[in-house]
């Protein structure tokens, strides 16, 4: 009797059709059922309930929100809108992933089955949604976390780019409204917003190279000047020349502001005065501020980089130099031919985080003068970096969707810069060994 | 050819004398501003006006003023740091130690997507997405708290970081957690009792640097703490220059001095750990 139920139990499992299965899981947990398992069926069934009862409301009033952005003025906030409806959204792509894995698992399931694969019994089956949850249990808290902090905002920032908030148009007291690209078109066509944009990226880029690109070469010639072997006190060199890596940066960068200052500044007043004649106008004219600006940046950049070159001359082995001696090879040969290609080999991926820390750099530039001076005519400062701009452009002139179509901007630059430097990363070539 | 060795010998101290010359440059380069700071700190008077490296009449008056007046929040600025600093070690490396092994040790569906997801979101500032961040906090009524202040602190910090030990936990071999599986051991314990303690270098740069940022950082804290008994060190000593800047410069000296003196001591005394970390975290991605 027991034997006979058992067979026809198992000629019914070899019957799933996938098909079926996936088609049934329209309903989420049907399909599973059909697949005999009653329990796991279950549960997904409980689950996308639940969320449907518990969400449904949110997720529809959420989405037509974020589509109005508010209808009564006044009452309605589109800022809350707006953020109800990212939310609904980020909701949402949860759903239809959860959604679609459950069709296809159906379907994994039946085919499996029709292999001869046999349902494994509560205690394995839980095993194994263990074993596989598992890694997912890990990534959740994290990824909650990413979502709101970071996900989520820099999803707001993309939406309000193509809104027209602004200081004259603020919620709550109106209304937001879709206006498509025009925040991007403005930037481009008028003359105004145009040519400080312009200027403003090309001093972005020109600072990014030139603090850089000095740092990396006063921290080169001085890691191969303290690396010569009839130097002494090296230790004590080198920990002093790290120190201004270890220092707060905040603290040196308020320091030098003062030191830079006009008119008492220790700079003007007991170098540059006795020595030419005259005060030079660090603070008051742009041109000055970005060449402070670049000193400064090179004072604090070369520590680390300097401590990374160490570490890698102090690697190089001393049979290279051996062997070009012999071939009577003159220093700049040694250092053009074997010093300069260990250390950029060495380096070059860290090198390049140091470009990119640049071009955001803004707590030097809104520290040490506010991005300015002022330029008569336009909202940035002459030596205002794209990220200070879109900051002043927020907090101090409410041009919020400006700001935001900005941040767009600069949020593309960098991840096509991030998109080829991952691609030489080496976390993505050992992906392939698994 | 006799004066051949001499003059070799001339030169060799020559370039020596050059290279000293040079390093001796850098450091008054490097020493001024700090000594210069500290000079400051030392500045009975409250403003810049004259003020020379070596005061005439030096006093700890100012120190003495953040520790004693009653307007002054200096201790509080201290313990607020200290909460911020502590929860966003402790609460943020382990979250990105459960991400980092996850993805080093496990193959889930969605893997792949999720480290690119991580690699692109670690290269936006969290500086661009402020507004949104200030609304956020209003919105659940975390705004002027260190609660909120911490958690984003410790959600931005998680794709960085997750990096960092990822890599490193790759760099165990697997053949530990495969044993450990075989006897029996579950997937907490293997990563609890197997791996975390091997990871541990790489912890203990994560958490430092997770410790050490709230120090530094004064912008999120200037945007989500509104009133000065919320205030973190770095905002608090920004807020002097910031208000009336050459009234309380020698005051912000002496704040900066104390939490920079520790700061780079701790800095310099673990740079090879400190720069190795920073080395992996930026070649691994």
């Amino acid at each position: 009797m027991a034997t006979n139920k058992k067979k026809t139990e198992a000629t019914e499992q070899t019957k799933q059709n996938p098909t079926l299965a996936a088609l049934l899981s329209i309903i989420p947990g049907l399909g599973q059922m059909y697949n005999r398992r009653f329990i796991k069926g279950s549960v997904i069934f409980v689950l996308f309930a639940a969320f449907m009862i518990a969400m449904f409301d949110f997720l529809s009033t959420g989405v037509t929100g974020l589509m109005t952005l508010g209808v009564e003025e006044r009452v309605d906030d589109s800022r809350v809108f707006l953020s109800e409806g990212i939310l609904s959204l980020i909701f949402l792509t949860f759903f239809v992933t959860f959604y679609v894995l459950n069709i296809l698992d159906a379907r994994s399931d039946a085919k499996k089955l029709q292999m001869g694969w046999k349902v494994p019994g509560v205690i394995e089956g839980f095993r194994n949604a263990w074993d596989k949850g598992f890694p997912y249990l890990l990534v959740g808290p994290g990824l909650f976390l990413l979502i709101f902090v970071v996900l989520f905002p820099l999803l707001f920032m993309g939406f309000l780019a193509f809104t027209n908030y602004s200081l004259y148009n603020a919620p709550p007291r109106a209304l937001l409204d879709w206006v498509g690209f025009k925040n991007f078109i403005d930037l481009f066509t008028i003359g105004e917003l145009r040519s400080t944009f312009f200027s403003v990226l090309s001093w972005t880029l020109i600072w990014t190279f030139m603090a850089t690109t000095l740092a990396i070469a006063v921290a080169m010639f001085l890691a191969i000047l303290v690396n010569d072997p009839r130097l002494k006190f090296k230790k004590f060199i080198r920990t002093v020349l790290i120190l201004p890596w270890a220092v707060p940066g905040f603290v040196t960068i308020i320091i030098f502001t003062a030191l830079f200052n006009d008119n008492f500044g220790a700079i003007n007043a007991d170098i540059i005065q006795p020595l030419f004649g005259t005060a030079i106008p660090w603070l008051t004219e742009a041109n000055w501020t970005k060449v402070a600006l670049i000193m400064i940046q090179v004072w604090l950049g070369f520590p680390f980089v300097f401590a990374l070159f160490t570490g890698v001359l102090q690697g190089i082995s001393t049979d290279w130099y051996e062997a070009a001696d012999m071939d009577g090879a003159s220093r700049w040969q040694k250092f053009k031919f074997i010093t300069f290609p260990h250390l950029m080999f060495a380096t070059g991926p860290l090198l390049i985080t140091q470009f990119t820390f640049n071009f955001n750099n803004f707590n030097i530039i809104y520290l040490f003068n506010g991005g300015g001076p002022p330029v008569r005519g336009q909202s940035a400062g002459g030596t205002d970096i794209l990220i200070s701009w879109i900051y002043n452009l927020t907090f101090t002139n409410s041009q919020y969707s400006l700001a935001a179509a900005i941040s767009i901007i600069l949020g593309l630059l960098v991840a096509t810069f991030a998109f080829f430097q991952f691609r030489r990363s080496s976390s993505f070539k050992e992906e392939g060994q698994y | 050819m006799a004066s051949q060795p001499m003059s070799r010998k001339t030169k060799n101290t020559l370039e020596l004398v050059a290279m000293y010359a040079i390093i001796a440059l850098v450091f008054v380069i490097i020493m001024y501003p700090l000594l210069w700071a500290f000079g400051m700190s030392l500045n009975p008077s409250s403003n810049l006006y004259g003020a020379s490296l070596i005061p005439e009449n030096w006093s700890f008056v100012h120190y003495e003023w953040l520790f004693t007046n009653p307007r002054s929040n200096y201790l509080t600025w201290y313990k607020n740091t200290l909460i911020v600093s502590l929860s966003v070690a402790t609460v943020g490396t382990l979250l990105v130690s459960f991400t980092a092994y996850a993805f080093s040790r496990y193959r889930f569906r969605g893997r792949t997507y999720g480290l690119y997801a991580f690699l692109l979101l670690q290269m936006f500032p969290v500086l661009m997405a402020m507004v949104a961040l200030y609304i956020l906090l209003n919105t659940i009524g975390l705004l002027d708290s260190l609660l909120g202040l911490i958690i984003i602190y410790i959600g931005g910090n998680i794709p960085m970081n997750a990096f960092l030990v990822k890599g490193y936990f790759d760099t165990l071999p697997k053949e530990l957690d495969e044993s450990a599986k075989m006897d029996g051991a579950g997937h907490f314990r293997i990563f609890f009792q197997i791996l975390l303690p091997l990871a541990k270098p790489i912890l203990a740069v994560v958490a430092l640097f997770n410790f050490m940022n709230p120090f530094m950082d004064f912008i999120l804290p200037r945007i989500i703490l509104r009133s000065p008994e919320n205030y973190t060190l770095a905002l608090g000593l920004f807020n002097f220059v910031n208000d009336q800047f050459s009234n309380n410069f020698t005051r912000f000296a002496a704040g900066a001095i104390l939490i920079a003196v520790p700061i780079a001591s701790v800095y310099l005394f673990l740079q090879k750990y400190l720069i190795s970390g920073l080395s992996a975290g930026a070649t691994k991605g």
